[in-house]
């Protein structure tokens, strides 16, 4: 990273009048001081616009004071400074929120039992009741679209990374970057027209499913690919020059080699079809009760359950709600850390 | 995202289709387990291509059945009523509002991500830096339906006092007059979109900005320039085209995002030139809140307007996609 060199900031004669370290930090503690008062004194009662009246100020006045002291140019540059620390804080503030407010109002309903029991005859207006049901549907859901769009997914990253030339490897490229983009809704309506409509299947886990491994499969090809193509050359190589089939030295050595980035790309692919609500909410239709089969009659699911309980409308369903927001933020993140984890333990060596 | 860091900070790949290998495969194909292992890749390969194009194939099969019997203009109807004998139906609402909330989004969220890119990659203190990345990382992978319930029961009361401050002293404008209804109205959607495709955009734009050339940024140092200028002249140019990709990538997001949409706004199926009262839609949005009572026709139509959903994300990653790979050191494929 160039922080180094760009922060390096020895006095030296060369240098123009500039101002002290402390600067900015006096600057903004004045222009919070001062929107404060304004706060105050015209009344406002949204601390937003205070924080708002607060980040003005620092912009103008940092640029004021510089232009003054340093010349317009350093003004300029403090000015870009202060934008980029406005960005970075407006962003953090509804980010930061999002998790707190989640985790705050997600654990008062969020227990052994609340894991462990369905909404079967739990009205809306009543506490208790879990997303045992919900928890189950995805699972076995989200397990059989890995099923099925893993092993896809890497005979076509090995097709593209191995054998592939010409125009067939290069629209399956870009289809497959295209695929990564087509929104959830469009796969589940595409399984809905194919699978429930024409074919008349009726609603079943099983159909959220088949939606869940087109949005999963592109992302497994693409992460597969970058890691086939780290495996170094010599690899291939050297297995090539001691006989071995092609097919052999693809499963014994160029496999094993990238194990680590496969399984890291998977299990994040895994993570984002967990949170997905629009295919489940049409091709799996929910229910309130446990059903332990995927390919019959309606299953629920952890994002279908947090639509349906925020629908429901009351105060302890939205409890509910926060707590399956909970459940499936976790669930998320602990696949997310231990792909990341796998990436680094596993990562090919490749001499940097 | 870790894969794509690793990508691009490798020395770049030796492409395996170098003649080595491939001289071997000309004799080894011959085998039958080559052969047999080839079928298989190539067929994996082939069934994706099928699937898009069974994707576009099913879609408009149904898509046509519905418009068949519509009794308005498709594009140009302001109503949804698949149960009227005739039914009459058209997307010109959904248009309105799904691009209107994508252009709010991308007005809010691409100058912030630039900015947080920037924050990342130049600003920040370098300690800080890499564990500021990998939170926004993990903040990508927030579940859509989590945003949608933190937008509804928590962001919606928020905007109470910025509508009536827009209302107070932007009013006039005609786009920011207010009723005084609940804030659940596009410009709210239109935040609660920026908001969620932030990290995304934020991550590719990061990733371009680290690999702007670094002998470029210090021989304008040496010239005097300050932190800024360096930017505005050795990063910015380097990274623009890695940056609109991006966008489009948040774009593609946001146009097709169903369920935050379908839990903040209150929607209604009209225009209306004001962003901040209640009212339009957008095609997600459309499809999940009308889908659990469309009959069977009923699902016909929605699946109409979303085939027109289809192709518009379709050519706006199309486009996306083209731009990366003009540029191919870099890809926003995991992001």
């Amino acid at each position: 990273m160039s922080t180094a060199p760009l922060t390096d900031k020895r006095p030296s004669t060369l240098r123009g009048a500039s101002l002290p370290k402390w600067s900015p930090w006096a600057i903004a503690a004045g222009s919070v001081a001062l929107a404060v008062g304004i706060g105050l004194a015209a009344a406002l009662d949204s601390k937003v616009q205070w924080g708002l009246i607060a980040a003005l100020l620092f912009v103008f006045g940092t640029y004021g004071i510089a232009a003054r002291v340093e010349g317009r140019r350093q003004a300029k540059d403090r000015v870009a400074t202060s934008l980029v620390w406005v960005c970075f804080i407006v962003a953090v503030v509804p980010l930061a929120s999002l998790i707190w407010e989640t985790v705050k109002r997600g654990v008062k309903a969020f227990d052994l039992y609340f894991l462990s029991h369905s909404m079967g005859v739990v009205a809306d207006n009543e506490p208790g009741g879990g997303i045992y049901h919900a928890l189950l549907g995805t699972l076995e859901q989200v397990g059989i679209a890995t099923l099925i769009s893993v092993p896809i997914g890497v005979l076509t990253a090995i097709y593209l990374v191995e054998y592939g030339r010409g125009k067939l490897a290069r629209a399956v490229t870009f289809f497959v970057d295209v695929m990564t983009g087509v929104p959830s809704i469009v796969a589940g309506l595409f399984i809905l027209s194919f699978w429930i409509l024409i074919l008349d299947m009726g609603y079943s886990g099983f159909a959220g499913a088949l939606a869940l491994s087109i949005l999963m499969m592109p992302v497994v090809v693409r992460s597969t690919e970058e890691m086939l193509k780290l495996v170094p050359n010599e690899l291939r190589e050297a297995s090539l020059a001691l006989g071995v089939p092609k097919w052999r030295t693809i499963i014994k050595v160029v496999l094993p080699t990238s194990i680590g980035g496969i399984t890291t790309g998977v299990m994040l692919a895994v993570a984002r079809i967990t949170g997905e609500t629009a295919p489940v909410l049409l091709l799996v239709w929910g229910t309130n009760f446990i059903n332990n089969n995927p390919f019959s009659g309606p299953q629920a699911s952890l994002p279908l359950y947090i639509y349906r309980q925020y629908s429901a409308g009351t105060e302890v369903a939205y409890d509910r709600a926060w707590a399956a927001a909970l459940a499936l933020i976790a669930f998320v993140m602990i696949l997310n850390l231990a792909a990341r984890g796998i990436a680094r333990w596993k990562a090919p060596k490749t001499g940097r | 995202m870790d894969i794509s860091t690793q990508n691009t900070e490798a020395p770049p790949p030796t492409p395996p289709r170098s003649t080595a290998v491939h001289k071997r495969t000309a004799r080894g194909a011959t085998r039958p387990g080559d052969r047999i292992f080839l079928g298989l890749s190539r067929g994996s390969g082939i069934l994706l291509l099928v699937i898009m194009a069974a994707i576009a194939v099913f879609l408009t099969y149904r898509a046509a059945l519905a418009i068949s019997k519509d009794d308005a203009n498709f594009l140009t109807a302001f109503e949804w009523n698949t149960n009227l004998e005739p039914p009459t139906f058209g997307i010109a609402v959904l248009a309105f509002g799904t691009v209107v909330s994508a252009i709010i989004a991308m007005a809010l969220a691409v100058p912030v991500a630039v900015g947080i890119a920037l924050f990342i990659t130049h600003y920040a203190p370098r300690r800080l830096g890499g564990p500021i990345a990998y939170v926004i990382d993990l903040l990508a992978a927030v579940p859509s339906i989590v945003y949608g319930l933190w937008g509804a029961i928590v962001l919606v009361p928020h905007m109470t006092g910025l509508f009536g401050w827009l209302d107070h002293y932007f009013g006039w404008t005609g786009i920011f007059e207010w009723q005084g209804g609940a804030p659940r109205s596009m410009l709210t959607v239109g935040i609660l979109l920026a908001i969620m495709i932030l990290p995304i955009i934020t991550n590719v734009s990061r990733e371009v900005f680290r690999q702007a050339p670094q002998m470029h940024q210090e021989a304008a140092l040496a010239l005097g320039a300050t932190r800024w200028e360096v930017i505005r002249m050795s990063v910015l140019p380097f990274g623009r085209s890695g940056v609109i990709s991006a966008s489009m990538l948040g774009l593609g997001r946001a146009l097709g995002e169903t369920m935050a949409v379908a839990t903040v706004l209150s929607p209604t199926f009209d225009i209306s030139a004001s962003l901040l009262d209640p009212g339009g839609g957008t095609f997600a949005q459309n499809i999940a809140s009308k889908f659990n009572e469309a009959t069977t026709f009923g699902q016909d139509a929605l699946i109409a307007s979303g085939l027109v959903l289809f192709v518009i994300t379709l050519l706006v990653n199309g486009a996306a996609r083209m731009i990366i790979n003009r540029r191919k050191e870099y890809s926003g494929a995991n992001a």
